[in-house]
């Protein structure tokens, strides 16, 4: 056992888990952390919380993910490589796990330039396999980036992204791999439209028994309209939405509805797939859609979160 | 060479504003090359200049004079005589020449370029990014393609996840760098080289470490 989390144990189980996605808010209020919870809670076992998404300023993924905690379900907490450095991110994680929170998926992050403050200076002193590698000998080795010794390592588990959607395609499965290698415990994939090629890239990753060294969890999306699915075509590099999933949206009376129903049907196929350990639903700013798909993809009930196992801690 | 571009006319303008006798000082090296501040651009910018004062109402006295390389002191002070005619200087150098002018000198030396980056031609009037002066070079490992420079994000092992269709997230425009180190590593059959993690880059060499001086004793005088 690594962390002890309760995403970790279900994995460990075998269990087809569910994790979720929020977006912490662009001000100071807890409530809306405390409402999406009520949305996602006994729905998911686990929700990410985003860190400055789309590199628009945001609560932090840390104080969110804490809030989480305090309101009954676990978080995972992304942290990005754009707005730190080694010595922030090392404190971020430290301070993350000192508060509670056991699950951390470390990525590169969004360019500014997609962001509200495109003026910005970006920081990517660390990309996100060296991020990995980072925390990876913080826990087990209990060590900094630096080499110096820590007294009590943060015991979190670790979670890294793949996108199969973008290019090189025969890259992104060694890109993974490099992940895994890091010391990546799961890795979450960005949302699966095109099941082709994310079943091209399962084969891949099977052929390099990449699923038997980590959990790989399977993104969905769903989407509220055509306008929405052919904007991510067009407008959002390394997503690729498959014409007829284009064409029945347009062709639906009810946008939602259609959305929801299509990631449903993409999740059971989803669960069929070797080596898929679980699904990460991100509904973006919906998170109220999601209890309606767990429900119909035939997710429910979640297994119960239990104690975690006590982990002896020494030092300071 | 050092990649740069000259300033909007109006900035320019505004910075020489106070002065009635001017010096304009081209850089006949890198900026001639990338036809930002050479003797031909210089001459161009001393017209409009004088050109625009005298549409103002306010008369200026323009010197024109090109030197081989405003990063060496040694051509600066041969043209000591003109800086002793004018109030201040504007430099069409990058900001290394503008910076080495105004030490030696009592009066304003002003940029007439923005300094953009170390690049190479890429098309005739095209110049492209190719390295940041990182100190530490990783061309060796990713087929003779800067990550550092040519990597919006720097990433050093691999592409992220907006790399489509060969072209960089950021800018349509821009090629993936990743993409070419791929691409040129597969062809020269080294493609399992990427395989390998490298690890979190040492940024002491590079600005990070504070501004850099190199010296070679073997060489002084």
């Amino acid at each position: 056992m690594k962390s002890g989390s309760h995403l970790e144990r279900l994995l460990d189980k075998g269990t087809f888990v569910v994790t979720g996605e929020l977006g912490p808010p662009k001000s100071v209020n807890r409530e809306v952390i405390e409402r999406k919870v009520g949305y996602l809670k006994g729905m998911v076992d686990a929700v990410n919380i985003t860190d400055n998404q789309t590199a628009i300023a945001r609560m932090s993924s840390v104080a969110a993910g804490v809030i989480c905690v305090q309101t009954g379900l676990e978080p995972i907490v992304q942290m990005v490589c754009r707005d730190k450095n080694r010595l922030a991110l090392q404190s971020d994680v430290m301070g993350a796990y000192a508060l509670g929170i056991r699950n951390i998926l470390c990525l590169t992050g969004d360019h500014q330039c997609f962001g509200n403050h495109p003026e910005c200076k970006n920081v990517f002193d660390l990309d996100a396999v060296q991020f990995v590698q980072m925390v990876k000998t913080m826990r087990d080795e209990k060590k900094f980036q630096s080499g110096e010794e820590m007294k009590m390592e943060p015991r979190v588990f670790i979670g890294a992204a793949a996108n199969p959607f973008a290019d090189p395609f025969e890259f992104r499965v060694i890109r993974m791999e490099k992940k895994i290698n890091a010391g990546a415990d799961f890795i979450q994939t960005q949302p699966v439209f095109d099941l082709e090629r994310f079943e091209r890239f399962m084969e891949l990753a099977r052929k390099r028994n990449l699923h038997k060294r980590a959990y790989i969890l399977a993104g969905v999306m769903p989407v509220k309209s055509v306008r929405a699915l052919t904007y991510m075509r067009d407008s959002v590099p390394g997503v690729i939405i498959p014409e007829d999933a284009v064409e029945r949206m347009g062709a639906a009376a009810d946008g939602k509805e259609e959305g929801k129903q299509m990631c449903i049907e993409m999740i059971k196929k989803l669960k069929d797939i070797e080596g898929v350990a679980g699904i990460h639903i991100m509904a973006v700013e919906w998170e109220q859609a999601i209890p309606e798909i767990v429900e119909k993809a035939c997710l429910l009930p979640r297994p119960p979160v239990e104690a975690p196992p006590e982990l002896v801690e020494t030092g300071d | 060479m050092i990649v740069a571009e000259q300033k909007p006319i109006e900035e320019v303008l505004k910075s020489i504003e106070p002065f009635d006798k001017i010096l304009v000082l081209g850089c006949n090296t890198c900026v001639a090359v990338c036809m930002a501040g050479g003797e031909k651009e210089a001459g161009i910018l001393a017209s409009m200049i004088r050109l625009a004062r005298e549409k103002a109402g306010k008369l200026v006295d323009v010197l024109e004079k090109t030197v081989e390389r405003q990063c060496d002191d040694e051509f600066l002070l041969a043209e000591k005589e003109l800086y002793d005619k004018v109030e201040a200087v504007l430099s069409t150098a990058c900001g290394v020449g503008v910076q080495q002018l105004s030490a030696l000198l009592q009066i304003p030396v002003l940029p007439a370029l923005n300094t953009k980056f170390m690049g190479g031609t890429k098309d005739h009037g095209t110049w492209s990014e190719r390295c940041s002066g990182c100190g530490d070079c990783v061309l060796e490992l990713t087929g003779g393609i800067c990550p550092v420079s040519r990597c919006a994000k720097t990433l050093l092992n691999g592409p992220c996840g907006g790399s489509a269709d060969g072209k960089c997230e950021v800018n349509p425009d821009t090629d993936c760098a990743w993409q070419l180190i791929i691409d040129r590593m597969t062809a020269l059959e080294r493609l399992d080289k990427l395989l390998e993690i490298q690890p979190a880059k040492n940024w002491k060499t590079a600005r990070d470490g504070g501004p850099r001086t190199q010296t070679r004793e073997d060489v002084k005088l």
